[in-house]
């Protein structure tokens, strides 16, 4: 294992990051507020409180979730798809590396800028509203989980794509949607019983539940099987690029 | 010389099923400059990025250094720098953060002096913290070099290093190819121009539709297939030459005004001095002389035209 190689491409991704800090840092901040303008102040100070939250404070899980996997996707997503787009790509393929240290590299990178804005929203949301945080360690762990898993999806499809349109496809027409009927605004209970049941089969639910439980130890599935799901997603994710290096698919031609 | 680079019957068709390497076999020796020369298309690159892991060849496989390169990949892909075609690089990056960034990725410990040896050997050091757009293509492709170089490679591979480049910059880039080849390091230089071959190759590969025509010693090939002609231009017309000077191998051109005296530069003694004093006793008047020598351009059209495999025969 090539531990220098890993922390050169990690440093190397950083190093992009830190070039447009400002950006990085600003943007997440101004749609937080917007976010709590819109929905914490004027839309809920009409809705009573969820499951004996404050509905302000009831979104902050949900909040920090949608741009921390939508940052993970597109980060990483845009990362390998980059090198892919201007050539450099060639260079990684002829470098002594494996696919597992590439991607330690790649995805640890992107899933660092993405806990990076949780934390900020996590911030700015505590100046809107009182945060309480009831289980920090677990709070953290599905942070650093979620972060990681979409890092890894983001990936997979960054090697995909063939083109600047389809690295946007599948976050904007799949993952966007997902987020928002997983519950990020909104307590599963409150949907009638018949959606209720299609939600269960969103992903995404079940981590925005857990996440959610970890601020509030209030949850629509059971952590468990929040777990379950999130374990179950990262190892999809890591077979289907395992199996992408070992074939070579849309790398090697 | 041990071969530093085994390439054993190395095969690869793409999906359309086009054949662009039809089993290449070659062994680059430690310390040469191979020229492989071939016109667009004939498989250069393909045969490159096969060896370097950037192609999965259909069949076939390469030893590097006895590492064979898939099954030892680390360890043969550590040996190998190589220069691509392509300006592939990040316009955004600085020149040195790209450099360093090359050589971890090779897994090689941080190391600014040998960085800096690179970069002052290929007059960039004062380039090196301009962003890589704000370059001329000159430099960029010398940016390229510095990345292959900054692992210190033992096998340097140059796709086209000159392709696209001034006349005065690849005078430039001939001397660092002169010089590293002076520092031990393997060079595998692919390239159109037959006077790049001419100029810096030790051996001489010709490529052409997937195939490996003939790889042969720079010099045997042009002692072997370079003759040296003299054309000497008769003051009057004869209709055929003397019968004194049959011993020479002389043609007479179809309007009697010249003939044309083929002769091998490396044997003990050309003939001219003979052949002049036979003509002048024949009482032939001359005019004006003219020499001229088959170049490696004239002997890769033959090669690359005339559609037949030449004879191997002495190819190393």
């Amino acid at each position: 294992m090539s531990f220098i190689a890993i922390w050169s491409i990690y440093k190397y991704e950083m190093f992009r990051f830190f070039r447009t800090i400002l950006q990085s840092f600003v943007s997440p901040v101004i749609s937080t507020s917007l976010y709590f303008v819109v929905f914490g102040a004027a839309i809920g100070s009409r809705i009573q409180e969820v499951e004996g939250v404050s509905y302000a404070a009831f979104i902050v899980p949900g909040l920090i979730m949608l741009s921390v996997i939508m940052q993970s996707l597109s980060n990483s997503a845009f990362a390998i798809y980059f090198p892919k787009f201007i050539g450099t790509i060639d260079e990684l393929l002829a470098a002594p590396v494996s696919f597992f240290e590439i991607v330690v590299g790649y995805v640890g990178a992107a899933a660092t800028k993405a806990l990076f804005i949780g934390t900020v929203i996590l911030g700015t949301a505590s100046v809107f509203v009182d945060v309480h945080i009831l289980h920090p360690g677990a709070m953290v762990a599905f942070l650093v989980l979620t972060c990681i898993s979409f890092a890894l999806f983001g990936f997979i499809i960054g090697i995909w794509a063939k083109n600047f349109e389809q690295l946007q496809l599948v976050p904007m027409l799949i993952v966007t949607p997902l987020i928002f009927l997983g519950g990020s605004f909104y307590s599963v209970t409150m949907l009638p019983p018949i959606w209720q049941t299609v939600t269960l089969f969103n992903p995404v639910l079940y981590l925005i539940s857990g996440f959610r439980w970890a601020f509030f130890g209030i949850s629509d599935v059971s952590v468990g099987w929040s777990l379950l799901a999130i374990a179950a997603f990262t190892g999809l994710c890591m077979t289907v690029i395992w199996w992408i290096f070992r074939t070579g698919w849309r790398l090697r031609n | 010389m041990t071969a530093i680079v085994d390439i054993k019957s190395l095969r690869k068709v793409y999906k359309g099923g086009f054949e662009a390497l039809k089993g290449v076999d070659l062994q680059i020796e430690e310390g040469e400059i191979l020229a492989l020369l071939g016109p667009n298309g004939a498989g250069k690159t393909t045969l490159i990025s096969t060896i370097c892991g950037i192609t999965d060849p259909t069949s076939g496989e390469v030893l590097v250094a006895g590492h064979n390169w898939r099954k030892a990949y680390r360890q043969a892909r550590g040996l190998i720098g190589l220069v691509p075609q392509e300006i592939n690089l990040e316009g955004f990056d600085r020149v040195i953060n790209s450099v360093r960034f090359s050589r971890g990725l090779f897994g090689m410990k941080p190391d600014e002096a040998h960085i800096e040896k690179v970069l002052r050997q290929l007059s960039l050091w004062d380039k090196k913290d301009a962003r890589i757009r704000e370059l001329s293509g000159g430099m960029k492709r010398r940016v390229l070099i510095a990345k292959a170089l900054s692992h210190e490679p033992r096998v340097l591979f140059l796709d086209e290093p000159t392709a696209g480049v001034d006349v005065a910059l690849r005078k430039g880039m001939w001397d660092t190819v002169a010089e590293l080849k002076a520092n031990g390091v393997t060079i595998i230089l692919t390239t159109h121009y037959i006077e790049e071959a001419e100029a810096l190759a030790d051996r001489v590969g010709v490529i052409n539709g997937g195939e490996l025509l003939l790889v042969e010693d720079k010099q045997r090939l042009m002692e072997r297939m370079g003759r040296k002609q003299l054309t000497i231009e008769l003051q009057e017309k004869i209709d055929s030459i003397p019968a004194s000077l049959s011993e020479f191998d002389l043609e007479l051109a179809p309007d009697g005004r010249s003939v044309t005296y083929s002769y091998d530069t490396r044997g003990e003694r050309t003939g001219i001095t003979k052949l002049l004093a036979g003509l002048s006793e024949a009482g032939i008047v001359l005019r004006d002389l003219k020499t001229s020598q088959s170049s490696l351009e004239d002997i890769f059209v033959g090669l690359v035209e005339g559609g037949t495999t030449p004879s191997k025969e002495g190819a190393a």
